[in-house]
């Protein structure tokens, strides 16, 4: 499949680079492990992380960026296309499939993640080329955006362009539709045993501890951390002895401002919670816009557990102790980033 | 002196099979296979015995024979294979219980080879991804023939309590599929539309007839005791599947489900069974690891080659060919590309 390209839909926004081309040809025909591999092991080639002051997101479809001929992309589509009619294609043992998260299914979010939030990332340099980690968030916004934003951020502007499998509530792999495309996205149920095996495969996991309590919490608590659940997480990373990164997510919080909860009608459809805005439920599918706040997403310094001794992850007052580590580290990077922040929009 | 090899189920394709592999091997002296009915198909050098593994006559062919191993291929998978629910569950259950019965008096025995099902983890929205052999199911299966394989292992378990000196085998498979082989799986994919639950892709795993009849033969000769999950490395998406039948799925809302899979049994169409339901919708997959390092069995299929294995081997006609499928994209290419090259 080395004739396949990028299609770009919306606002693709590659880099010019010398081997920019090449890499891109890696990253569509990656359709089985090899290929994810073989597109991880060229990194290094690729365009340096952005230091901590330059914005990704400066870089914007670029006019210098020689974008594949009519011809080309006409083709790479079709054969996108017949490879999805015919079934030629493979996915992981979680259901992941790469080509079409990166050709498809990402492409509705990245104009929202250059144009309307215009995120800007830090510290990609803390997230390694390869191998496994644990990304750790603060999780806001009332529906689950910020994972979106995390994952697009890794794929599209790590230098490894690095695929974030995240970790999902049990309500996502019930819930039809949104479980079968959280699947093929590569996320997986959030379970001590899917959460080793990811880790140690060396696959770069993320997760929001905080799950619902955070993303449903209300406009009036917004950028404090709540509680952390019960440390599994940090279990799991210390089983796989991989490094875990507290990152910091600024901007979720004020896309959906959560000014009440409709608590009776959410119990009686099993729902977690049921959101009202100042502009939903009142009008309506408009109501449904997110606000254009400035985003920054902060990965911060790897917490490193190789340090600690075998069978620590069986030690809970260990396992206690660093999760709440893990969450001080990422609420004092919020409000760092909150004093630098001049505006909700800017 | 070479072993001594009872095969129950022997009338059906893959017990059949099975007992001509056993006559084969220069280890093996001496097959004897049972059955209620007498095989359709050529057993090779095994003699058949006529015996339901229901009744005690089964402890006197074992006795008479001298048996040292025991394959048990005895359960059956769908209600249409035994003529009803009833007594599918009989066979199954009431059979085994009777056969370990006779296997605890027989001094002569020294293995037992069960095939049984990774259809006794069930299905579940809380599943790991992958279940290895030492997880306990979060979905228990409440009925059919992933419960009967439920109480066929918890049998097989007590007679391994009971008879330590018994070196008992129960390998949990992946749904069989391959040219020859007929299953609920096979006939769900040969549908002329394929129906699915609208809004969730299951993931599937097969293993190969031949890999799945090697793995009981290996099993069957070495000593390896145990409890091993086999299938072909990888997984499929139901969707992807139906893609490579080259067949149209035919989306189902969930609340007409139930309906659809009660008059697809009665029709005989396929068996849409409320486990094969909950399977469908949720999938399932087993890890492998120790299959490839306890056991040391490699399949020579993956998922994906077995599957297609059953696509070219059956001869379906695929609606949807590679081949239509290619010429389309060839003919919108030329229309698409000389049309607009000045875009």
């Amino acid at each position: 499949m080395s004739d396949a390209r990028v299609i770009p839909i919306g606002g693709e926004s590659e880099v010019p680079e010398p081997d920019a081309a090449e890499k891109v040809a890696t990253r569509t025909s990656s359709t089985g492990p090899d290929a994810e591999r073989s597109s991880r092991s060229n990194s290094n080639s690729a365009q340096t992380a952005g230091s901590p002051e330059q914005t990704e997101s400066e870089q914007l479809p670029g006019s210098d960026y020689e974008r594949p001929s009519w011809d080309e992309r006409v083709a790479g589509a079709l054969a996108f296309l017949r490879r999805r009619v015919t079934g030629e294609y493979s996915v992981d043992e979680f259901g992941f499939d790469p080509e079409l998260l990166e050709q498809l299914l990402m492409a509705p979010f990245r104009p929202l993640y250059e144009k309307w939030f215009r995120v800007e990332t830090r510290g990609l340099e803390n997230v390694p080329d390869e191998g496994g980690a644990l990304v750790v968030a603060n999780h806001s916004g009332t529906i689950p955006l910020d994972s979106v934003m995390t994952q697009l951020a890794l794929l599209d502007h790590h230098p490894a362009h690095r695929h974030l499998r995240i970790l999902g509530a049990d309500l996502v792999f019930q819930s039809p539709f949104i479980g079968e495309l959280a699947r093929k996205s590569g996320s997986t149920l959030a379970c001590a045993p899917d959460a080793k095996r990811l880790l140690t495969r060396g696959e770069l996991v993320g997760v929001w501890p905080e799950g619902f309590k955070g993303i449903g919490k209300p406009f009036s608590e917004r950028y404090k951390l709540q509680r952390f659940g019960r440390g599994g997480f940090v279990a799991a990373a210390l089983e796989a002895r991989v490094p875990i990164i507290p990152t910091a997510i600024v901007g979720a919080e004020e896309i959906y401002p959560l000014i009440g909860d409709a608590k009776t009608l959410a119990r009686l459809l099993g729902l977690p919670y049921i959101p009202v805005t100042p502009t939903f439920p009142w009008l309506g599918p408009l109501g449904m816009v997110p606000m254009p706040s400035k985003w920054i997403i902060m990965f911060g310094e790897p917490i490193h557990t190789e340090e600690f001794p075998e069978g620590s992850a069986d030690d809970p007052m260990l396992v206690f102790n660093l999760t709440d580590q893990v969450r001080e580290n990422i609420q004092q990077q919020l409000y760092r980033l909150l004093v630098q922040r001049r505006s909700v929009f800017v | 002196m070479g072993q001594v090899v009872l095969v129950t189920g022997v009338s059906r394709y893959l017990g059949g099979r099975m007992a001509q592999m056993l006559t084969r091997d220069p280890r093996v002296d001496r097959v004897v296979g049972v059955d209620v009915v007498p095989p359709p198909d050529d057993i090779g050098r095994a003699e058949f015995v006529r015996a339901d593994i229901r009744n005690p006559i089964i402890a006197k062919v074992i006795d008479a024979a001298k048996v040292d191993t025991v394959v048990h291929m005895g359960v059956i998978a769908t209600p249409l294979q035994a003529g009803g629910r009833m007594s599918m569950k009989e066979i199954n259950v009431i059979g085994t219980m009777q056969l370990l019965a006779a296997c605890q008096k027989a001094p002569s025995l020294r293995r037992l080879i069960v095939k049984s099902t990774s259809s006794v983890y069930g299905a579940g929205s809380q599943d790991p991804a992958m279940f290895t052999e030492a997880v306990e199911p979060r979905h228990a299966p409440s009925s059919g023939w992933a419960k009967d394989s439920v109480e066929v292992e918890s049998y097989v378990r007590g007679f391994a309590r009971r008879r330590p000196d018994v070196a008992v085998t129960t390998l949990r498979f992946a749904n069989f599929i391959g040219p020859t082989v007929e299953t609920a799986m096979t006939g769900y994919f040969s549908l002329p539309m394929v129906p699915v639950v609208m809004g969730y892709d299951a993931r599937l795993q097969f293993v190969h007839e031949d890999d799945g009849l090697r793995a009981i033969h290996e099993a069957a000769v070495a000593d390896k005791p145990g409890l091993y999950n086999i299938a072909g490395d990888g997984i499929l998406l139901l969707s992807q599947a139906i893609r490579m039948a080259g067949r149209p799925p035919l989306p189902l809302p969930p609340p007409l489900v139930p309906l659809t899979g009660r008059g697809m049994i009665r029709t005989g169409l396929a068996d849409f069974s409320p486990e094969q339901v909950r399977f469908l919708t949720y999938g399932r997959g087993i890890d492998t690891t120790r299959m490839r390092e306890e056991l040391g069995f490699t399949p020579k299929y993956t998922t994906q080659e077995a599957f297609m294995s059953f696509v070219e081997g059956r001869g379906l006609n695929r609606i949807v060919s590679p081949k239509r499928v290619g010429a389309a994209e060839q003919a919108l290419a030329s229309v698409l590309t000389t049309g607009g090259s000045h875009v």
